[in-house]
């Protein structure tokens, strides 16, 4: 069985959000998750909807410490615990290829699944009134209208230092199990048992629980 | 967690619902097997149209919970796995014997007939006690609720309130039954007090043996410090699964809800019985009820999301 995801690589990433930004355009444009509403964007108090976010973590004692930027969207878990929590079935996960999806023509926005969500991937439209996350860009993936090179997630695309990399990692031969297999790749908060799909490349000289 | 008046409301009021519809069975029994006593069948009619209201009233809030609540009948799909679908269902079988049983008690049905519609009834308010228990305590990460104490609470506090609430109701139109009724409220109120306050100390443990951190969170080991969040905005992120009170406040409530939820009914519970005074039992209800509401506040503030680690410095 197929299982889509992200690896990325931490040693790579240097924290520009172009994967966030490029998310948003994609997303905020597109008919089956737009709009992501922003409200107060220049005002006092702004607040959005993001399915991608790009953190930053101090790691280590000074002075051998390291600035670790962590982007984090929907880890489209192997068992995910935000889908069975769901009332309605919106919030699934697809047998075809493993990409969490919320069906937002069922969702009756009880916010549920996202109290379920470890990660704080799931994030709720005020506009629309339905719980929103990362789609994996299931609307492009498949889209055989653009070029072949084109069909992954928009932050993969956007990535200037390709610290993304999009692929079926329970396909043993795709890059990006082969990069997951020879970089010790790790997912995160392991002891919750919700075994992530995406996963992350260790930094060369940080050791990793 | 960032707590919902309207899922407050809806925990609390469904639970004097379910409490009190135990009550009047209780008082059912009890006339049954007291020759000498006769409530009429008014006293049951009038009492299951009270705990639909309280029902209802819980419905109502639940509503304002959803962001589209007309589509709140794809709720029942999902029984197999979700306890949230579980509830949707239970909630209105519960309710549609508890009208059963208005409707029967209203056309002067026997008696067998009504404790039989009546046990269905309770058994299905048992089951509802159990599915709005689970929908907190089945999510293994959010530790303060994945304990059965969660459930068990909500049984205990639920009986205690709709006794308190029966005592009072005997007041007006049964008196031999405000003694039977405000003992079994004292009891459960101080069995609540019980439960409760080992759910407290229970999880003030959790504290003290953290197991998702900023390592497990990023998978780093040593010292790992947030430096920004990714946004200089706010979030649903940042606003749904933090009560944003102080810690001051938090501590304040819980002091509260300890003193309105337990001993101040009791006092007024033991007045009331020796006096038989509807006002004094109707102050029994209004207080614990105004310290459930206080109590399931401080149920929802006291759970720390695991997602929060991700939210800790706006940068």
């Amino acid at each position: 069985m197929t299982q889509l995801a992200l690896v990325i690589d931490l040693n790579v990433c240097v924290g520009c959000h172009a994967c966030v930004t490029s998310c948003k355009q994609w997303n905020t444009s597109s008919l089956g998750t737009g709009p992501l509403p922003d409200d107060n964007p220049y005002g006092a108090d702004p607040s959005g909807v993001f399915f991608n976010r790009v953190q930053t973590f101090e790691v280590g004692t000074y002075p051998t410490s390291d600035t670790v930027h962590l982007p984090k969207s929907c880890l489209h878990c192997e068992d995910p615990p935000c889908v069975p929590v769901c009332p309605t079935g919106a919030s699934h996960k697809r047998e075809k290829d493993g990409i969490v999806l919320v069906d937002y023509d069922k969702c009756i926005g009880c916010k549920y699944c996202s109290w379920a969500c470890p990660y704080g991937a799931r994030e709720f439209d005020e506009h629309e009134k339905v719980m929103k996350k990362c789609t994996l860009c299931v609307d492009r993936i498949y889209d055989e209208s653009i070029p072949e090179a084109e069909r992954k997630p928009s932050c993969v695309i956007a990535c200037p230092a390709s610290a993304r990399i999009f692929g079926d990692v329970h396909d043993p031969e795709s890059e990006a199990s082969k990069m997951i297999r020879e970089n010790n790749g790790y997912a995160l908060m392991p002891e919750i048992g919700t075994k992530p799909a995406n996963q992350y490349l260790p930094r060369a000289n940080k050791k990793t629980i | 967690m960032h707590p919902a008046f309207s899922v407050i409301f809806l925990t609390t009021l469904i639970g004097v619902s379910q409490g009190f519809f135990t009550a009047l069975m209780i008082g059912q029994v009890f006339e049954l097997s007291n020759a000498n006593l006769n409530f009429g069948d008014n006293f049951y009619t009038v009492g299951a149209l009270l705990a639909l209201i309280f029902c209802g009233g819980g419905l109502v809030a639940s509503f304002f919970h959803l962001g589209h609540p007309e589509r709140a009948w794809r709720a029942f799909s999902q029984w197999r796995t979700s306890w949230l679908s579980r509830e949707a269902i239970m909630l209105p079988v519960f309710m549609a014997f508890v009208f059963l049983y208005m409707l029967m008690s209203f056309n002067g049905a026997g008696t067998q007939d009504l404790l039989l519609v009546g046990l269905i009834a309770i058994v299905a308010s048992f089951v509802l006690f159990y599915c709005t228990g689970m929908i907190y305590a089945c999510i293994s990460f959010l530790r303060e609720w994945a304990t059965p104490l969660t459930i068990v609470n909500f049984i205990l506090f639920g009986c205690a309130s709709g006794f308190t609430f029966a005592s009072f109701y005997a007041a007006l139109s049964a008196p031999a039954l405000i003694e039977t009724y405000a003992w079994f409220a004292i009891v459960f109120t101080i069995m609540s007090l019980g439960t409760r306050y080992w759910t407290l100390a229970r999880n003030a443990e959790l504290r003290k043996n953290v197991k998702t951190n900023a390592q497990t969170a990023t998978g780093f080991r040593g010292r790992v410090v947030q430096r920004s969040q990714g946004q200089m905005g706010g979030s649903y992120n940042t606003r749904e699964f933090f009560h944003g009170a102080t810690d001051l406040f938090v501590k304040k409530i819980k002091s509260i809800f300890m003193v309105l939820v337990f001993p101040v009914p009791v006092v007024l519970l033991f007045l009331g019985m020796g006096s038989e005074s509807a006002f004094i039992l109707f102050l029994a209800f209004a207080v614990q009820y105004a310290g459930l509401v206080a109590e399931r506040w401080y149920f929802f503030a006291q759970v720390n999301h695991p997602q929060n680690i991700y939210y800790q410095t706006v940068g």
